[in-house]
């Protein structure tokens, strides 16, 4: 069990989430930095979909009621297990007993906690994760309160002891600190060094209905991620798009990274929470392997756009799983290591 | 069918790095539609497809960006569309019992007033005609169907419900359709089943899936 001491603002049980449903207007639900939550169940030793706990914000205290092996990964949250420091991207043991803390974001948004074994609700339609629209899924649908309890599945590290509760912690490089392909330099930003989150995009399918000013400022303007923006949807201020073709479109399917225009001008970049169909023209899409990415940009933060071909986005795909593969790797030789000591 | 729309193919576009969209241009038709459940058939089966979305005439198929090839899967999808499809849209007739006016639909009056009918009219009008699920959205389970009668036409409220009671039957407009969850709505509210329309942990969760029938039946009023 996991004792929710403190749930913090916004702390769900999510998997990598539920999918081949949008066509009954299920969403995917799941981590939103799905790339976190992998790696993290990677370094507890559970398989990629084993679910885990997205923390937003924070401060989040968990206490853990068994011997465990946890990982923290996603934003550096300046986490304590009792009062040492825990460093980001960290695979360690816990005791019973023993308090994590995750108190605020230094960079980014979210943090996820794996434990070995996985948060073990129960699976509904494939997946563990928490649908907080539709109410279902995770720990009774919604978001965890101050004294829940999470039930831990059974852990098997028995075949990979270098993961087990009595070895030591040890970490891996942050995917953020990797460069996966070459990051085009947004036209609009600044030579020098910006804080800009650059995210690669697709043109989408209603691109060529907007105007040309738009379709320039799209790729040249600074995109502010106002605070009405949460887990369905980054809602974005910067100037107004204008569509020339005004005919309605009939309702369509939606994605997360889709970029939809509504009628005031203003994009929605749809996350993991997103609704299944919408209305509004898409004027682009964020390329898969910068969907991790934008879900760790903060609140107020700016992003800028920059045009990729489907090549680029297959490419920076390939460079992620090359980083899995590092990371699979570094923890086959830190086993073999530990084996030939003993 | 329409001899003329199947020949017809929609423009197909991709939307990202994982899906291709399928669009016929306006205006919607049932026999278009039909052809979207067709593909959509077809395409769940395909290797790498992750998602088959039906839209309002339109078809998403979300992909496996690493495993799938783009090019083939466009060729793949787009010569699907010269396949003529089965006669029959190949959906279930589902009856779904309504409790019409009272507080099961504090809105009946105020449609029948709309419309000039009485209550009486709006529900002998609700229940005569056969529905389709055109596609799904909006909550899991939230069908969109045709074939309201024309003279139960109705705008939607000026002030959205802030939490429209799970199982409403409502008009928006040209459509009708029923809530799977409460939820915030704007739709009038003219009646309320007992059906379950989502449920997550059911093997099939949701009642109704695109191309299916559907048939309401007044199951008592508490006017």
């Amino acid at each position: 069990m996991i004792d929710v001491i403190r749930a913090g603002m916004l702390t769900s049980v999510q998997d990598l989430g539920r999918h081949g449903l949008r066509h009954l207007g299920i969403c995917q639900s799941g981590a939103l930095d799905t790339l976190a939550l992998n790696v993290a169940n990677r370094l507890v030793g559970n398989t990629v979909g084993a679910a885990g706990i997205e923390v937003t914000i924070g401060p989040t205290v968990l206490r853990f009621t068994r011997d465990a092996r946890i990982a923290v990964t996603g934003a550096d949250f300046a986490a304590t297990l009792d009062d040492t420091p825990v460093n980001a991207w960290w695979s360690l043991p816990v005791r019973a007993g023993q308090v994590l803390t995750l108190r605020a974001p230094r960079h980014g948004m979210r943090a996820y906690v794996a434990i070995a074994g996985g948060i073990d609700v129960i699976s509904l339609l494939g997946s563990r994760s928490t649908d907080l629209q539709a109410g279902f899924g995770g720990l009774g649908g919604r978001a965890l309160r101050d004294g829940d309890r999470l039930p831990v599945g059974a852990a098997h590290h028995g075949r990979r002891l270098s993961l087990g509760p009595d070895s030591s912690g040890f970490g891996v490089k942050s995917p953020a600190l990797c460069t996966f392909g070459p990051m085009p330099v947004a036209p609009g930003a600044s030579a020098a060094g910006s804080n800009d989150t650059v995210i690669r995009v697709m043109t989408g399918p209603e691109y060529a209905q907007f105007s040309p000013e738009a379709q320039a400022a799209l790729w040249q303007s600074p995109w502010r991620i106002t605070p009405n923006s949460n887990r369905m949807g980054y809602r974005l201020a910067g100037p107004l798009l204008d569509r020339v073709d005004t005919a309605d479109l009939l309702s369509h399917g939606v994605l997360p990274g889709t970029i939809q225009v509504p009628p005031n001008g203003q994009p929605i970049v749809l996350m993991g929470d997103a609704q299944t169909a919408g209305g509004y023209p898409k004027i682009g899409a964020v390329i898969s392997a910068d969907l991790w990415r934008l879900a760790q940009a903060r609140l107020n933060a700016t992003l800028r756009f920059v045009p990729v071909a489907a090549d680029d986005a297959r490419r920076a795909l390939v460079k992620i799983e090359q980083y899995l593969q590092q990371v699979d790797l570094a923890l086959q030789m830190r086993c073999e290591r530990l084996n030939a000591g003993r | 069918m329409d001899a003329v729309n199947t020949l017809i193919k929609p423009a197909l576009v991709a939307l990202g790095d994982n899906a291709l969209v399928c669009s016929f241009a306006p205006p919607a038709t049932l026999a278009t539609q039909a052809r979207v459940w067709a593909v959509a058939r077809a395409a769940r089966d395909w290797p790498h497809v992750v998602e088959v979305v039906p839209g309002m005439n339109n078809l998403t198929v979300v992909y496996d960006p690493l495993k799938a090839d783009p090019l083939a899967l466009t060729a793949q999808l787009d010569a699907a569309w010269d396949e003529p499809p089965e006669d029959q849209a190949g959906g279930n007739l589902i009856e779904i019992p309504v409790r019409y006016g009272g507080a099961d639909g504090p809105d009946l009056d105020e449609v029948a007033r709309f419309c000039k009918l009485t209550t009486a009219e709006v529900i002998a009008r609700h229940t005569a005609a056969e529905y389709v699920v055109f596609f799904l959205g909006f909550q899991p389970g939230f069908a969109y169907l045709g074939g309201l009668d024309p003279a139960l036409h109705t705008p939607r409220r000026a002030e959205p419900r802030i939490a429209v009671p799970v199982g409403s039957v409502a008009i928006g407009g040209e459509q009708t359709g029923i809530y799977p969850s409460e939820s915030p709505g704007g739709w009038q509210l003219i009646g309320r089943s007992t059906s379950v329309l989502f449920d997550p942990s059911r093997a099939q969760p949701s009642l109704l899936a695109p191309g299916d029938r559907v048939r309401f039946t007044a199951a008592g009023s508490r006017a």
